[in-house]
């Protein structure tokens, strides 16, 4: 059972990742235009014109 | 129309020398619009950066300050097919959306915590059952105890705040149990962990959290996309008005660029755009939207006039003077204060049950752990007991019952065009009835329309309406809105006061007042059979005809009443206009109950007096006038083209130019209030069969968390029937442009 020590922070640590990318993405106002986030990725305007 | 609006107020300069500009884009329908509106503004010289929002519809631009003139941005959008409108994110709405990230934030800490918890918990509780080390559950524990205390010191704030809240107003609300529920279930557990005890609830807590943050950041969220739309909105009928300037040069400027002492040009036709002083010049004005009286009224020098006023005949120089100044101003102030303290405080059904709730489930946890000590138990155990009772009993479910509801049905009150701005409107307006009407702007349309159009032979109609395109009177607009062929006619002349001419096929055609178009005969026989419409007279060679302009009722406006009083509410008309021009509306809509000439205070006096009788009134109005009774009422909705102060004072406002939503809103409201109601049962029940085995302590902490989870599952999933059927005939889509009278330039 020793294999814990390091299995659980490691567990924690990927949660506590996941978590601050979340508020990363909260702060970058990756949330403000969903919608818009969901349609833009189908134009191509970033291909070489 | 040439003119060029000055919106130098609205743009914001940054430090790096950048300008920057928000709007609020009207006719975005699809994706493509995004690279459309995008593309078109990054091609003007000097802007930087155009980035649309396709949720809310706005737009940020920002360009290099000095290279272009923000009215620009506006031209080159209508160019391409978009109304834009200034934009002011209103202080409101803001926090709102600082609140939602807040909210958001201590969802995903909270989530975070609920799972890497249950994740430990549910390894204790397989391993009770097998093998599991005493070292190990002891570690696994304090783990636990690790992520639980910060993640509820973090995540339970907006409960804490709440609570304290209510209790230092000597209240209590739903979240006074909660907070104590989770404070104990963490005290204990931390004593059971150092306690190397079997059982901790940590997992139940933050479980808890997670479950009803859910439910509040989904009301939050469904507030939050109303109040954006119904800003978008506000922005639309931003109005104009032309300030004349140091050098007595007329610019055109939005309302919000003017002060208190600057002068302010209104021709005839325009709609006065804010509350002034006459200086000079004398006119008629139709204050229908303003007091619900049809009848024009002079004004000369030093007469008052307000906001959404039509100038009719003259050209009034006015004076701006501070916003709630001037007589009828004063008075709705004075009786808004009043109606305001007057209302006595209606306590939302979930905070009603709260309040009987709290005590009993706080005397049952005292019964619990006196009966255990009194049975022979140590003191330990009893207390064990007595909070496993307080935490089983923790109104999770019971604190999802209602918002859930409210999310659903304020999401289908938005479909069909209705904006809430109170959340606990939807039980006052499931206990209505009896419902006032105002006339003016409510029952009727804000705008005049022609009335008699089906009795006019149709080519004469066509040509009326065209002439009219080239003429400016506030009257003549409403016969253009008659005409198919949208192209003036050529070389009209506009002789004011009097009508317009042109010469259509070689013969003389004239529209304008009865003198003008030598149809005297004709007016006085109109006149007689409906004297309260303004005649326009039409004359081509050697036909003539007559028009009868007036508000006419709103389209639905006989079948939903009918349909109302049908259903057995009461209906009533309140107005301020004067008795003749009630009467018939009344009549039409088979209102037996109606008064005329009502002052402000008149009105709350009749509402005061349906309240005596113990009826719960809802009023519908629009006009300045309604404000105060609107406020005094025990739920008010009030259309989109009402007067701003109204439309903050209504507990909802409507979308279009039906009266349907009216019908619609008190529909889903008793459709929700019913489904709020089976869902506190739902939540009772749950507590009934939960609480006597917490009481005899059969409550593991595994039972605690299906019981939990399984409870505010159900309640929510009862809750989304609210969303009720789809409507029989086509929703009408929540148009802005229906609702926007004269944005811009008028």
């Amino acid at each position: 059972m020793e294999v814990l020590i390091y299995l659980v922070p490691m567990a924690l640590l990927l949660g506590l990742t996941g978590l601050a990318a979340f508020m990363w993405s909260l702060r970058n106002g990756q949330y403000d235009d969903v919608q818009g986030a969901a349609v833009r990725v189908l134009s191509d305007d970033d291909l070489a014109k | 129309m040439a003119e060029t609006l000055d919106l130098s107020i609205y743009v914001k300069r940054q430090d790096d020398g950048t300008a920057h500009l928000d709007l609020a884009i009207e006719g975005i329908d699809c994706a493509a619009c995004i690279d459309e509106i995008e593309g078109g503004l990054c091609q003007l010289p000097g802007v930087v950066e155009a980035r649309l929002n396709y949720t809310n519809h706005r737009l940020a631009v920002e360009w290099r300050d000095g290279e272009l003139s923000p009215a620009a941005v506006v031209e080159e959008l209508q160019r391409i097919g978009y109304r834009a409108h200034p934009f002011q994110a209103r202080l409101v709405e803001e926090e709102e959306t600082r609140r939602a990230k807040w909210l958001l934030k201590c969802l995903a800490v909270a989530g975070f915590a609920s799972m890497n918890i249950m994740l430990l918990a549910v390894s204790v509780w397989s391993g009770n059952v097998t093998d599991i080390t005493p070292e190990i559950r002891d570690f696994f524990h304090w783990l636990a105890a690790l992520i639980a205390l910060p993640a509820v010191a973090y995540a339970g704030q907006p409960f804490f705040q709440s609570a304290m809240g209510a209790l230092r107003n000597g209240r209590t609300n739903m979240d006074v149990p909660i907070v104590i529920g989770i404070l104990l279930a963490l005290g204990m557990s931390v004593v059971e962990t150092i306690n190397s005890a079997e059982h901790t609830y940590f997992d139940s807590v933050v479980m808890l959290l997670f479950f009803l943050l859910c439910g509040r950041y989904l009301d939050q969220a469904m507030r939050r996309k109303t109040r954006t739309v119904a800003s978008n909105l506000a922005s639309y009928r931003a109005e104009v008005a032309h300030k004349i300037d140091h050098n007595g040069e007329a610019v055109l400027v939005p309302t919000a660029a003017l002060n208190a002492g600057d002068r302010v040009l209104v021709r005839p036709g325009e709609r006065v755009a804010v509350d002034g002083v006459v200086i000079s010049g004398c006119s008629e004005i139709d204050e229908s939207l303003v007091t619900g009286e049809t009848a024009h009224r002079a004004v000369r020098a030093d007469s008052q006039v307000y906001a959404g006023s039509m100038n009719y005949n003259g050209t009034l120089t006015l004076r701006v003077t501070a916003a709630g100044k001037g007589t009828l101003l004063d008075e709705v102030e004075r009786l808004l204060e009043n109606a305001a303290a007057a209302k006595s405080r209606y306590v939302q059904l979930a905070d009603r049950v709260a309040k009987v709730y709290a005590p009993i489930v706080h005397t049952a946890a005292a019964l619990t752990a006196i009966a255990w000590i009194a049975s022979g138990a140590s003191v330990h155990d009893a207390l064990i007991t007595a909070i496993s009772v307080l935490i089983i009993t923790c109104p999770c479910a019971l604190a999802l019952a209602v918002p859930v509801v409210q999310v659903v049905a304020s999401g289908a009150l938005f479909r069909a065009g209705v904006f809430l701005n109170a959340g606990d409107a939807f039980e006052r307006l499931a206990e209505v009835d009896t419902i006032v009407f105002d006339k003016t702007g409510t029952l009727t349309l804000p705008s005049m329309s022609v009335v008699n159009a089906h009795d006019l032979e149709p080519g004469l109609l066509q040509a009326a309406g065209r002439l009219a395109l080239s003429s400016h009177h506030p009257l003549a607009v409403a016969v253009a809105k008659m005409a198919q062929d949208r192209r003036p006619y050529e070389d009209v002349v506009e002789e004011p006061g009097r009508g317009v001419r042109a010469n259509v096929d070689d013969i003389e055609m004239r529209l304008g007042s009865p003198a003008y178009c030598d149809a005297e005969d004709l007016e006085k026989e109109a006149a007689s059979s409906d004297p309260t419409a303004s005649v326009i007279a039409l004359s081509w060679g050697d036909k003539r005809a007559v028009l009868l302009v007036r508000q006419a009722l709103r389209p639905d406006a006989v079948a939903v009443v009918t349909d109302l009083r049908r259903r057995g509410f009461d209906c009533r008309i309140l107005s301020g206009d004067r008795p003749e021009a009630v009467a018939p509306i009344a009549a039409a809509l088979g209102v037996s109950t109606w008064r005329g000439g009502c002052k402000p205070a008149e009105k709350i006096e009749a509402l005061d007096a349906l309240k005596a009788e113990g009826r719960k009134v809802l009023m519908v109005g629009d006009g300045l006038n309604d404000a105060p009774a609107l406020a005094a009422a025990h739920v008010s909705l009030s259309p989109i083209s009402a007067a701003d102060l109204t439309q903050a004072q209504a507990d909802a406002v409507f979308l279009g130019d039906k009266l349907q939503p009216v019908q619609e809103t008190i529909q889903i409201s008793r459709r929700a209030h019913s489904l709020m109601r089976q869902n506190l049962g739902i939540a009772l029940v749950y507590n009934l069969v939960a609480v006597p085995l917490a009481f005899f302590g059969y409550v593991t902490p595994l039972f605690a968390a299906l019981a939990m989870s399984g409870s505010s599952t159900i309640v929510t999933l009862s809750a989304l029937r609210a969303r009720g059927r789809a409507p029989l005939a086509p929703a009408e889509q929540p148009n802005p442009a229906d609702a926007a009278p004269v944005p811009q330039g008028a």
